[in-house]
């Protein structure tokens, strides 16, 4: 276990510490009848695991980890479509690391690589770009994925290629948005939901108002929140407040980086470029609405979906999860990784069978990296 | 991928696509400053903290913040996973 002598300000972290054990009785929640708080982004989660967050605070506050990681809730469909464009004669295909690794119905893009498949590693959707530039025989696709953090990266890289007339560069386009995934929890009947901490770096683009709704409409509260453990454990205190006080509101606890309404040219790219999606399908969640991006007809030329005749709308879409993995009740928080009959055995971060346990992000992988045996063993 | 990490502008390597240099952790690479670009002249970017997230600084941070968040990210393991990205992107573009 970790101690908070380990953070840069032990005293605050103690002092902070006190006031959520001490908040969390004053709610009256006891293990038994836990607050349950939801941390939204996938890097908060690894951010918990890491300080042992969840250990260190009272047995009556409980968290549950949110959708927030981009590849976790990728459908295996896309993944499938991606390697079918892979595989078409001429193309480079190229993604980030962690895009490489999700399993697909019948392969990742890594197993395509080994394949035969030209698939390629990037750090940027520039470098895709640059690719393109020095391939001019060869499509060069970009399997583009993310939350709002990496949106405006895409978007940007279209213009630019756009500007360029560079012909021969797609985006396969898998860009999600945050507030839909949350309406569509808090919509649960199931959701035991009292109140979320808000993502850093996707505020950092939107900014703060896009969670409007969640405080207005469905009276939780929610804040946003850095990285550090003392602002997690500062930003989770704020959201124990307010549950105590019977108030709702959305609060910025990481001011220092994310300005209430977001960064104005990354917004505009957006706007520019993409348009909503009648619904994308979520890993573990189903399809929800208006919770994806598409590539707006205007920068058609620039859309992997049209110019290979691939995505939605294109055939049918379902595709069971693979036999046993039990992500969906993960991501919903019916269920703890550990609970899942694979987890640790079929399915491990080297060998990852669902897709929580692909990136550092995702909450199995998490619990597989900072606590996995203890807790199978406790089971 | 979505934690961006903290990089100082050093150099302007292109005005007109909005492009720079930035040093991250010792590692050099051409970023997008469009983000944090307001009415100033490219060139005011030089020196300044950003989080640069896959190639675009999308966020000014002062010097202390920066450090900080450096700092978190080698905790975690992600400082190195995104340095380990660059290199390997500009390798498979070198080869």
């Amino acid at each position: 276990m970790k101690y908070a002598d380990e953070f840069r300000d032990p005293v605050a972290a103690r002092g902070v510490l006190a006031a959520i054990a001490r908040v969390t009785d004053e709610i009256g929640a006891t293990k038994d009848k836990p607050v349950h708080i939801m941390e939204i982004c996938g890097g908060h989660t690894h951010a918990i695991f890491r300080y042992g967050l969840d250990k260190l605070t009272p047995p009556g506050l409980e968290f549950i980890h949110g959708p927030g990681c981009p590849v976790c809730v990728l459908p295996m469909s896309r993944i499938d479509e991606c390697v079918e464009i892979a595989e078409r004669p001429g193309v480079i295909m190229t993604t980030f690391g962690d895009a490489m690794r999700v399993p697909g119905r019948r392969k990742s893009l890594i197993q395509a690589k080994a394949d035969g498949a030209d698939v390629r590693m990037v750090y940027s959707p520039l470098d895709a770009l640059e690719l393109a530039r020095r391939h001019p025989d060869r499509e060069v696709v970009f399997f583009g994925l993310g939350f709002e953090t990496t949106t405006p990266s895409t978007a940007l890289t279209i213009l630019q290629a756009a500007a360029d007339n560079q012909t021969n560069f797609s985006i396969f386009c898998n860009h999600i948005t945050v507030p839909p995934p949350i309406k569509a929890l808090l919509d649960d009947p199931h959701m035991v939901l009292d109140g979320f901490v808000g993502p850093g770096h996707v505020s950092m683009v939107i900014g703060i108002h896009p969670y409007d709704f969640i405080a207005r409409d469905y009276g939780k509260p929610i804040v946003v929140a850095g990285f550090e453990p003392l602002d997690l454990l500062q930003s989770v205190l704020m959201v124990l407040e307010q549950i105590r006080d019977g108030r709702a509101e959305v609060q910025n606890q990481y001011a220092r980086v994310v300005p209430d309404d977001g960064n104005p040219v990354s917004i505009a790219a957006c706007a520019e470029v993409y348009e909503p999606r009648p619904s994308f399908e979520w890993r573990g969640l189903g399809e929800i609405d208006a919770s994806g991006l598409r590539i707006r007809p205007k920068y058609a030329a620039f859309d992997a979906e049209v110019k290979f005749g691939i995505g939605y709308g294109k055939g049918p879409r379902a595709v069971a999860e693979p036999e046993g993995c039990r992500c969906g009740d993960v991501m919903t928080g019916r269920i703890k990784p550990h609970a899942c009959p694979q987890f640790g055995k079929g399915c491990t971060p080297e060998m990852p069978l669902g897709a929580l346990m692909v990136s550092s992000e995702g909450a199995c992988a998490a619990y597989y990296q900072y606590g996995g045996l203890r807790l199978e063993e406790a089971v | 991928m979505c934690l961006g990490i903290p990089g100082q502008i050093v150099e302007i390597a292109d005005a007109t696509r909005k492009l720079a240099i930035v040093e991250v952790m010792g590692v050099r690479r051409q970023v997008n400053v469009a983000c944090i670009l307001k009415d100033e002249p490219i060139e005011s970017l030089i020196g300044a903290w950003s989080l640069i997230h896959v190639g675009f600084a999308m966020s000014r941070i002062n010097e202390e913040e920066a450090a900080l968040t450096l700092d978190i990210l080698r905790q975690l393991g992600e400082a190195q996973e995104e340095i380990e990205a660059m290199r390997a992107s500009e390798r498979m573009l070198a080869s």
